[in-house]
């Protein structure tokens, strides 16, 4: 199976100050990839280099082509998503908005199925409904994650990637973003998965990479990850299923 | 001063204040999406306003030559960038956007110009000549720096204005203008006479206003200028391009400013440079507004519509100052009442 990303020699640097060197990970057409580390590793800088967000040196494949030079908003329209660490969200717009401006490039190509995707992410976010009126920027913190992996979902990406879907969340909910994030992969997305919630994440996930300082330390299916005692020790160790 | 004079002075001022409001509004819509302060707004209503004179006068208007030249000198800049990233398939449609489409609307008013058409027909080929300007100053001159600071955009604008201006001069000369009004209509209520030409410029404001509206609340390309203002960041990852929504808020601009000085043509005489001083006053409206708040810019507009009305009537000899005077108490009000709310942007 050909991957669907596949990124080799990957290095971002902020001014001089190299914050991501000689990466290389694959992802594969409908699996869960996810990546660990400890913060400042560098994470959220990989996502948004993927992205087209910043620039970087290292070649990027998606879907079989060179992507290392396109513009983010071409990224978006070949099925590429990002949501980022901070969201993001247009806070000043209704609810209903904010998922209205994902489907953007969809709407551009006049795509009849936008409002089907309007039902699945409600029926996915009951909640994002009875609050469709809303402002984006008075909604609570759990609801702004669910508006966030919303309005991506609308954009039908076909190589999603979360930044940290859990962030702030409670328990109860972190689970449903989990199980939404399942359900995903079933239906065919492919998701590359950044968390500090280890332990969630390589149980959902197919295959994992530590990143440390930069660098990809370990990796491998997750399975073999939750037994390394590398990452046991630092991961998955005394903080059962918190957030580092 | 009798009450019929006020009334007429009320008139008078809110017919101007109307279009002030316009270009206020549009003032504020650029600085929101692209954080230029749109100087060069008043030469895009002398544009409007000289190439509808032209064609009264059954004359090739110079702004056909200058959206040629302009639209070449995109497709060169479009055509060179192609090359150099490797995508030569787009060279096609940059032709067509900047060499055909251009081309055929000069063919069409060097065509259409001598045959004097309708009054209609020429606004809207006045229209078709000058707003796509407005996309091609924002990629020649601003899109290369789009991330540059709101100072360095401000240069460039003042830079712009200045080469505007003395395109205005090279392609309609120094004389003035003036258009015949589009309505010799007058009605009497009571005291005071309502001139057709009032009525005019105050319903096509408010029609646009309102189209305006309607086109940043329901039109997905109206919520991405807005998502675009709000968050550039958020807007990009959901595939809103900056450079898009540049060109889209100066069409805009465009539009507004040339239909500006299309409804202004009638009221005073239009030279080449006359579009600063209109500007400037739609831009005391939207310094009312903050430059953020679109009905705060168009009640501050018309405010100075009224003032420069009344100045004019008091102490004519100084009205521009007593105008521009306003800016000063306007600005001191601002920053005692500003508080910094900050938002978690970029
Ligand atoms: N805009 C920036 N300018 C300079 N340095 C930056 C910038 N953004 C991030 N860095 C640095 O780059 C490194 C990697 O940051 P990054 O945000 O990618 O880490 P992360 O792995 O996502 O961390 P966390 O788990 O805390 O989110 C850090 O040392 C950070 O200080
Ligand atoms: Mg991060």
């Amino acid at each position: 199976m050909s991957a669907l990303l596949e990124v080799r020699g990957l290095c971002v640097a902020y001014g001089k100050v190299e914050a991501v060197h000689q990466a290389a990970l694959r992802v594969e057409e409908g699996r869960i990839v996810t990546v660990i580390g400890p913060n400042g590793a560098g994470k959220t800088t990989l996502l948004a280099a993927l992205m087209g967000m910043l620039p970087a040196r290292g070649s990027v494949s998606y879907a079989g082509k060179d992507i290392a030079r396109i513009e983010p908003e071409q990224r978006v329209s070949r099925g590429l998503c990002l949501v980022p660490e901070r969201r993001e969200l247009f806070a000043a717009m209704t609810v209903e908005d904010n998922l209205v401006l994902g489907a953007f490039h969809r709407y551009r190509k006049s795509d009849p199925t936008i409002g089907a995707d309007f039902k699945q992410v409600y029926q996915l976010f009951p909640r994002l409904q009875e609050r469709r009126r809303q402002l984006a920027g008075t909604l609570s913190g759990g609801e702004r994650q669910m508006l966030a992996l919303g309005r991506a979902l609308m954009s039908r990406p076909r190589l999603l990637m979360l930044d940290e879907p859990s962030l702030g969340l409670a328990p109860l909910i972190v689970r449903d973003i989990f199980r939404v994030i399942g359900g995903l992969r079933e239906s065919g997305v492919s998701i590359l998965l950044v968390e500090q919630n280890a332990r969630a994440a390589l149980q959902v996930a197919d295959y994992g990479y530590v990143l440390e300082t930069g660098e990809i330390a370990v990796e491998g299916p997750s399975a073999d990850l939750v037994s390394d005692p590398r990452v046991i020790e630092s991961y998955l160790g005394l903080v059962s299923g918190g957030a580092g | 001063m009798n009450s019929e004079i006020a009334l007429f002075l009320i008139q008078d001022g809110l017919t101007n204040g109307a279009i002030y409001a316009l270009l206020a509004l549009a003032l504020v819509l650029v600085f929101a999406v692209t954080r230029v302060i749109f100087i060069p707004q008043g030469e895009f209503v002398a544009y409007g306003a000289l190439t509808l004179a032209s064609l009264q006068l059954g004359k090739l208007p110079g702004t056909a030559w200058l959206l040629l030249a302009a639209g070449m000198a995109v497709a060169i800049v479009e055509s060179v960038q192609a090359l150099r990233f490797g995508a030569v398939r787009r060279i096609p449609a940059v032709i067509f956007t900047y060499i055909i489409i251009p081309g055929s609307l000069f063919c069409l008013a060097w065509w259409a110009a001598p045959q004097k058409p309708a009054l209609t027909l020429q606004v809207l080929l006045a229209l078709l000549l000058v707003v796509p300007l407005g996309p091609m100053v924002y990629r020649l001159a601003y899109q290369p720096l789009a991330n540059a600071s709101v100072l360095v955009l401000l240069i460039i604008s003042v830079a712009v204005h200045f080469a505007m201006t003395g395109l205005g001069l090279v392609f309609f000369g120094a004389e003035g203008s003036r258009t015949p009004a589009f309505s010799d209509a007058h009605w009497k209520l009571g005291v005071l006479t309502i001139s057709g030409q009032s009525l005019w410029v105050i319903g096509t404001s408010l029609a646009l206003i309102v189209a305006l509206l309607l086109f940043f609340e329901h039109t997905i390309y109206g919520k991405a200028l807005r998502a675009t203002a709000i968050n550039r960041v958020g807007a990009r990852l959901v595939g809103v391009s900056p450079a898009m929504a540049g060109k889209l808020s100066f069409t805009l601009a465009a539009l507004i400013g040339a239909l500006s000085g299309v409804l202004i043509a009638p009221i005073t005489t239009i030279y080449y440079d006359s579009g600063f001083l209109v500007g400037l006053k739609g831009f005391v409206g939207a310094i009312v507004g903050g430059l953020v708040s679109y009905p705060i810019a168009a009640a501050g507009a018309l405010l100075v519509g009224l003032l420069e009305a009344y100045a004019s009537f008091w102490a004519s000899a100084y009205k521009e100052v007593i105008v521009f005077t306003l800016i000063i108490p306007v600005l001191v009000w601002r920053s005692l009442t500003t508080h910094h709310i900050e938002e978690d942007e970029e």
